[in-house]
């Protein structure tokens, strides 16, 4: 079975990011980027398949500027056999992002393109509905279960209050959700033979952007806390402030 | 928050991409899996096993040894790399680490024959097997050629007597790489290696008790009475002090990359601290003169001391590195760790007494370092011998 997984490089959720200050993006200095964890749900996925069927090849399609080489070479480590970039500068809407991909994956022998549910960055948790859309395949997103039988899939979907199952049939769109699975940390060896495996670089041109980006904020700093008093003698105090200021109670 | 690491001489751009990607590995695997650990097994006095598989899994043991015998294959620097980001969390780990790949798999590498490598290496690689290192005695440390422990042969096979001290891995080893004369007392010459398994009939470990460092480690005795095993135990490439000593130097060279992560790991906790810590008029502790002059000096002390290792590790890939080298490496850089540990932990206060911070039990640790693998001051003869061209160990 051949599948590809469509990876974002984005920045690392612990690290500290500061919006320039024109508002434009973000300040890249001091940034440390990682593959989106959404999308190593996606890739450990992709690589179990294989391992335990023996055969297939697992493909990873990443958007973005130079850098994001760097990332597709940690999900071959992992274990994927090759990887693409689609070179292009700059941030983009999700709707010319999924065209890129959908034109990368369009013509290519696949059964399955995977993703992770959202980046972490935008949160716009959009291109892989759109993908599917664009390629004209089902689409199942928020899984957390995949089984695969042939060519028929049984997914289960996250759902407000418990779980969906939905069956369709290959080739499709899955986006993965936490609780998949438990992604591998790339092995020495892996690191090693990452090297050696096809990595394609291509530029690409975006179509014209359908949303227009206005400008990143800063959150507001959070007011100063307020201490209403010690022990039990307290209480009244701060049922009466969560319920009358606060709104909470 | 992952480990911010400390560059301030932006080494990171003398290294390879893919140096840079096995340090940041072992780095992710260090916060994610051992620091959440470590303190409670410090303070339960136990190695902590369950890492063990995930090690070998990942690759960690004897990582620089060729993927033919099922090991990674780096080159020393990204070795060097893994060395340092493991002391950051123990010199528990990294001694572990340490002996299972420098002093169990390096001689069995080097000295053994293609048998025995088939045969030990891949398991000793994956975790399957745990090894130790006998050479120091009760009564011969900084001079392991004056050793008891003897091997004679006997038909077949070879019976060894003798006792091993400070030996870390022991109680935990299935495998034990044992150096015994094979010929007078008096001739360190016919030292040999062999590879022994532990639980062969009269082959005992116990632990060694009281330590006040490395508790998060196995340091154990060995007693060897009457240990008979097959002629195929000897290591055939090994013969003479020398042969040890070259699986020191191998396991010295881990340990000056390893007391820098020691030391990087102190140095991030004090800058966190001090910008933390609030006293007198709400001034952080980091706005005072006297801390900054131990941060200051452990960032000094620890940029020269990566310059040193990045430089030993590069020598070492290209064969030009000597075992005196090493010890300057280890001497120097150990020592520098010990100050930061210190340094660190005064900084901290009351709250550098607790397991909750990782300065003192770096500063426990490695005294040990300090002490172990060649000490401080036979390293000092050592570069004295070296320098001088005169002998002053007696």
């Amino acid at each position: 079975m051949n599948t590809i997984v469509c990876m974002k490089r984005v920045p690392d959720s612990a690290t500290r990011v500061r919006v320039t200050p024109d508002g434009a993006g973000l300040d890249p200095a001091g940034v440390k980027y990682v593959v989106n964890p959404y999308d190593e749900f996606a890739l450990e996925d992709a690589i179990r398949r294989k391992e335990e069927a023996g055969e297939g090849k697992v493909t990873v399609v990443a958007l973005g500027p130079p850098e994001t080489a760097e990332s597709i070479r940690q999900a071959l480590a992992m274990g994927a056999d090759e990887g693409v970039l689609l070179v292009c500068a700059g941030s983009h809407d999700a709707l010319s992002v999924a065209g890129a991909l959908a034109d990368e994956i369009r013509g290519r022998d696949v059964d399955l393109v995977l993703f992770g549910k959202q980046a972490i960055d935008d949160d716009n948790m959009q291109v892989p509905q759109m993908v599917a859309e664009f390629l004209g395949l089902p689409c199942a997103t928020v899984v957390v279960g995949l089984e695969i039988a042939g060519r028929d899939a049984t997914a289960r979907r996250e759902v407000e209050g418990g779980h969906e199952v939905v069956e369709f049939s290959l080739p499709a769109v899955v986006s993965t959700q936490k609780g998949l699975n438990e992604p591998r940390y790339p092995s020495l060896k892996g690191i090693m033979a990452a090297k050696r495996k096809p990595l394609e670089e291509r530029e690409v041109i975006l179509e014209a952007p359908t949303i227009e980006f206005l400008r990143l904020d800063e959150p507001p700093a959070p007011a100063a806390g307020r201490i209403v008093g010690e022990g039990v003698d307290a209480v009244p105090e701060l049922v009466r402030a969560l319920r009358d200021e606060a709104g909470v109670l | 928050m992952s480990f911010e690491g400390v560059d301030y001489f932006n080494l990171d751009a003398l290294l390879h991409e893919e140096e840079i990607a096995i340090r940041d590995l072992v780095r992710e695997w260090v916060d994610q899996e051992v620091l959440p650990i470590i303190g409670h097994h410090y303070i339960e006095r136990t190695f902590p096993r369950e890492l063990i598989p995930q090690m070998g899994e990942l690759g960690f043991f004897g990582a620089n040894l060729p993927e033919e015998y099922g090991c990674a294959g780096l080159n020393n620097v990204a070795y060097g790399l893994i060395m340092q980001e493991l002391e950051r969390a123990d010199s528990g780990i990294r001694s572990f680490v340490s002996v299972q790949g420098a002093l169990v798999m390096y001689p069995i590498f080097a000295f053994g024959s293609e048998e025995q490598k088939r045969e030990w290496l891949p398991r000793l690689a994956s975790g399957e097997s745990i090894g130790c290192f006998g050479l120091t005695e009760p009564d011969f440390g900084s001079n392991p050629g004056g050793m008891i422990t003897r091997a004679v042969e006997d038909g077949d096979e070879w019976i060894l007597n003798g006792a091993k001290m400070w030996i870390t891995n022991g109680s935990m080893s299935d495998v034990a790489v044992i150096w015994a004369k094979t010929g007078d007392l008096d001739d360190a010459g016919s030292i040999r290696g062999f590879i022994v398994e532990t639980g062969r009939d009269g082959f005992s470990a116990s632990d060694q008790k009281g330590k006040l460092s490395l508790l998060a480690s196995d340091t154990s005795e060995l007693v060897l009475q009457d240990v008979r095993v097959p002629r195929t135990s000897l290591l055939p490439g090994s013969g003479g002090l020398k042969s040890p000593l070259k699986c020191l130097t191998q396991a010295r060279y881990g340990i000056s990359w390893g007391a820098v992560g020691a030391a990087m790991g102190c140095y991030r906790e004090s800058v966190d601290y001090a910008k933390n810590r609030v006293q007198f008029d709400g001034t952080p502790i980091a706005q005072t003169q006297i801390q900054q002059v131990r941060i200051a000096d452990m960032l000094t002390e620890i940029t020269k001391a990566q310059l040193l290792c990045l430089r030993l590790g590069r020598m070492k890939d290209e064969g030009t590195m000597r075992p005196q080298h090493v010890s300057l490496a280890k001497r120097n850089n150990v020592n520098m760790a010990c100050e930061c540990a210190r340094e660190s932990r005064r900084l901290l206060g009351a709250n550098g007494i607790l397991a909750e911070y990782a300065s003192m039990r770096h500063m426990a640790n490695l005294e040990s370092v300090y002490t172990y693998e060649g000490t401080h001051d036979i390293h000092s003869l050592i570069l004295g011998h070296d320098a001088t061209g005169l002998p002053a160990y007696n």
